[in-house]
């Protein structure tokens, strides 16, 4: 038997919202080109990483963190930008296979090419001891980066639900998603769609990058694999293409993981992942749809 | 080298030919599209004055969806010509087409169902009219207002009649000149489909110049001015709806059971 108090349920209830919140934005990243194309982009945890290597470049000149965070988050838009301009608009249109092997194929290149160009060791961020720094509250110690990330989040999400809902562009986005087709018979370019849908994608990759690669304080060419799996997986258990349930799904997921890591004897966490990925396999044999995604029997036109 | 040249020539602004008749606002000439290998449109000579309402009548399969299709350049043209207030439209994207005043509401009506009423006149606006986008909407409220009395209800949630409303409205919204109505009686209760079809001969006060695609022969050939009729892929009848009405042909050979009683 396992047995909580009070405060270290409270504790590891922070951890979760944390951990999701990065979740979260991750798999906000994967639906927001899902709902548009179809597509799932295998690159999208590059886009993370390449955040990172921009941090870590702005870091050798001593640049502060006030001015690295924003411009790490324009550059993962950017990246997305050029991801789509170079490989991906070649082949719209393609059928989804070729589609799904040029975002796999873009994201061993960039690889590759960081790996040769920067080498295999990580490159530390020399994160200073602002990011460990806690507080303390009726018995709990809440690190001050777990409130920002929880925060940041939040404030995402309300800002991506406010252009969503209330311009022209992010309405045209959220139709895109029911059918791109009709979408430009409403004469909104789906270039534009295509493209608003990407820089949505990288900005919030390049959120998420601070917030998970601050968490590990480094940077290596391979530390995109991780965030794209939980990103896809969130999607994934959320209903691929939905947004709030990507959302739910990164909450999920993270909730999921903090429970096993806590409720597993400690000689069996390493296995909390494949415990997790077992349940994931579990819930979609019952609800291939995902927890919060709809019938898939609601028309794609 | 020759090819390349007339092909461009086509494509020259000089070059576009003159519509087949004077003063139409959209003309197809010879047109003709496919699908993949097999042809669906072949040498569809049609055009529409300002101000007419135009119905293009066909059994099922005939080809009509498939022309309106090609005329928003989702299905591109083999051969022919399409003039649209004498400017070629095969130069241009769909966007283009819709922005230059030809707006599509489609078969099956293929509104936006997640989203509100008032998003999906919205985004009937587009990008270019959302500075008229008050003042076009209070149009379309006018014209439909059922949808201003559910402009909050999420789309998918709208009876089949007031979806139909709101995807004529929607395709409004861009104040287009040219309006292709694609089978707005389809699924549709004869009382609902009575009323629809009110509505839009009484956008023939706009200045909304309409060719309605139906099946519904005797409903379309009531309000039309003029009519085609459309087999396998080729013009077989035009004509005057009075006319056309008259014609037993129309109903035997080319409409098969989809005359109403």
């Amino acid at each position: 038997m396992i047995a909580f108090s009070a405060s270290e349920a409270i504790q590891q209830i922070v951890n979760a919202l944390s951990l999701g919140s990065t979740y979260a934005l991750l798999g906000l990243g994967v639906a927001a080109i899902y709902s548009v194309l179809g597509l799932i982009n295998f690159a999208h945890g590059e886009l993370v990483t390449l955040a990172g290597f921009t941090m870590y470049a702005l870091r050798i000149y001593d640049v502060p963190w006030l001015l690295v965070v924003p411009v790490a988050i324009i550059a993962a838009g950017i990246a997305a930008l050029a991801m789509e301009r170079i490989a991906f608009r070649p082949v719209r249109g393609a059928p989804p296979v070729t589609l799904l092997l040029t975002t796999l194929g873009l994201s061993i290149i960039i690889q590759n090419f960081l790996l040769l160009t920067l080498g295999a060791r990580s490159k530390s961020l020399g994160i200073g001891d602002w990011s460990n720094s806690t507080f303390h509250v009726a018995g709990i110690f809440v690190q001050w980066f777990d409130v920002a990330t929880v925060l940041t989040t939040a404030a995402s999400l309300v800002l991506l639900t406010v252009f969503l809902r209330k311009s022209v562009r992010g309405l045209a986005l959220r139709a895109a998603a029911e059918g791109l087709t009709m979408t430009r018979l409403m004469g909104i370019r789906a270039d534009s769609i295509v493209t608003g849908a990407f820089v949505v994608s990288g900005i919030l990759a390049g959120i998420a990058a601070f917030f998970y690669i601050g968490t590990l304080g480094q940077v290596g060419y391979n530390y995109g694999f991780s965030p794209l799996l939980k990103g896809f997986i969130a999607a994934v258990i959320g209903g691929l293409g939905s947004l709030g349930g990507a959302v739910a799904g990164g909450f999920t997921l993270a909730a999921l993981e903090i429970f096993f890591q806590v409720a597993l004897p400690a000689e069996n966490t390493p296995f909390t992942g494949a415990i997790v990925f077992a349940m994931v396999i579990v819930v979609l044999l019952f609800r291939p749809q995902g927890l919060f995604g709809r019938s898939l029997a609601t028309e794609r036109v | 080298m020759s090819v390349k040249r007339l092909l461009k020539r086509d494509r020259d602004p000089e070059g576009v030919p003159e519509p087949s008749v004077p003063g139409a606002l959209f003309a197809a000439t010879n047109l003709s599209a496919r699908y993949g290998v097999s042809p669906v449109l072949r040498g569809v000579d049609l055009h529409v004055m300002p101000g007419e309402i135009v119905t293009l009548l066909g059994a099922n399969g005939a080809g009509k969806t498939t022309f309106l299709y090609t005329v928003m350049g989702l299905v591109q043209m083999t051969s022919g010509s399409l003039v649209y207030e004498g400017q070629d439209l095969s130069a241009l994207s769909p966007e283009d087409r819709v922005n230059c005043g030809i707006a599509l509401s489609p078969e099956g009506r293929r509104i936006f169902a997640k989203m509100t009423v008032e998003e999906n006149l919205r985004l009937g606006a587009g990008i270019k009219h959302q500075a008229q986008y008050g003042e076009n909407r209070d149009w379309v409220f006018g014209l439909f207002p059922v949808l201003e009395r559910l402009q909050g209800t999420t789309a998918g949630l709208l009876s089949g009649g007031e979806q139909q409303q709101l995807a004529v409205g929607r395709a409004l919204m861009s104040k287009p000149k040219l309006l292709l109505l694609d089978e707005p009686s389809l699924g549709l209760a004869p009382k609902i489909v009575a009323t629809i079809f009110d509505l839009i001969n009484s956008l023939r006060g706009e200045g909304v110049t309409i060719l309605l695609v139906e099946q519904n022969v005797r409903l379309a050939l009531d309000i039309a001015d003029r009519g085609y009729v459309l087999q396998t892929g080729q013009l077989e009848l035009s004509g005057d709806a009075q006319d056309l009405k008259k014609n037993a042909s129309v109903e035997e050979a080319y409409l098969g059971l989809a005359v109403g009683s």
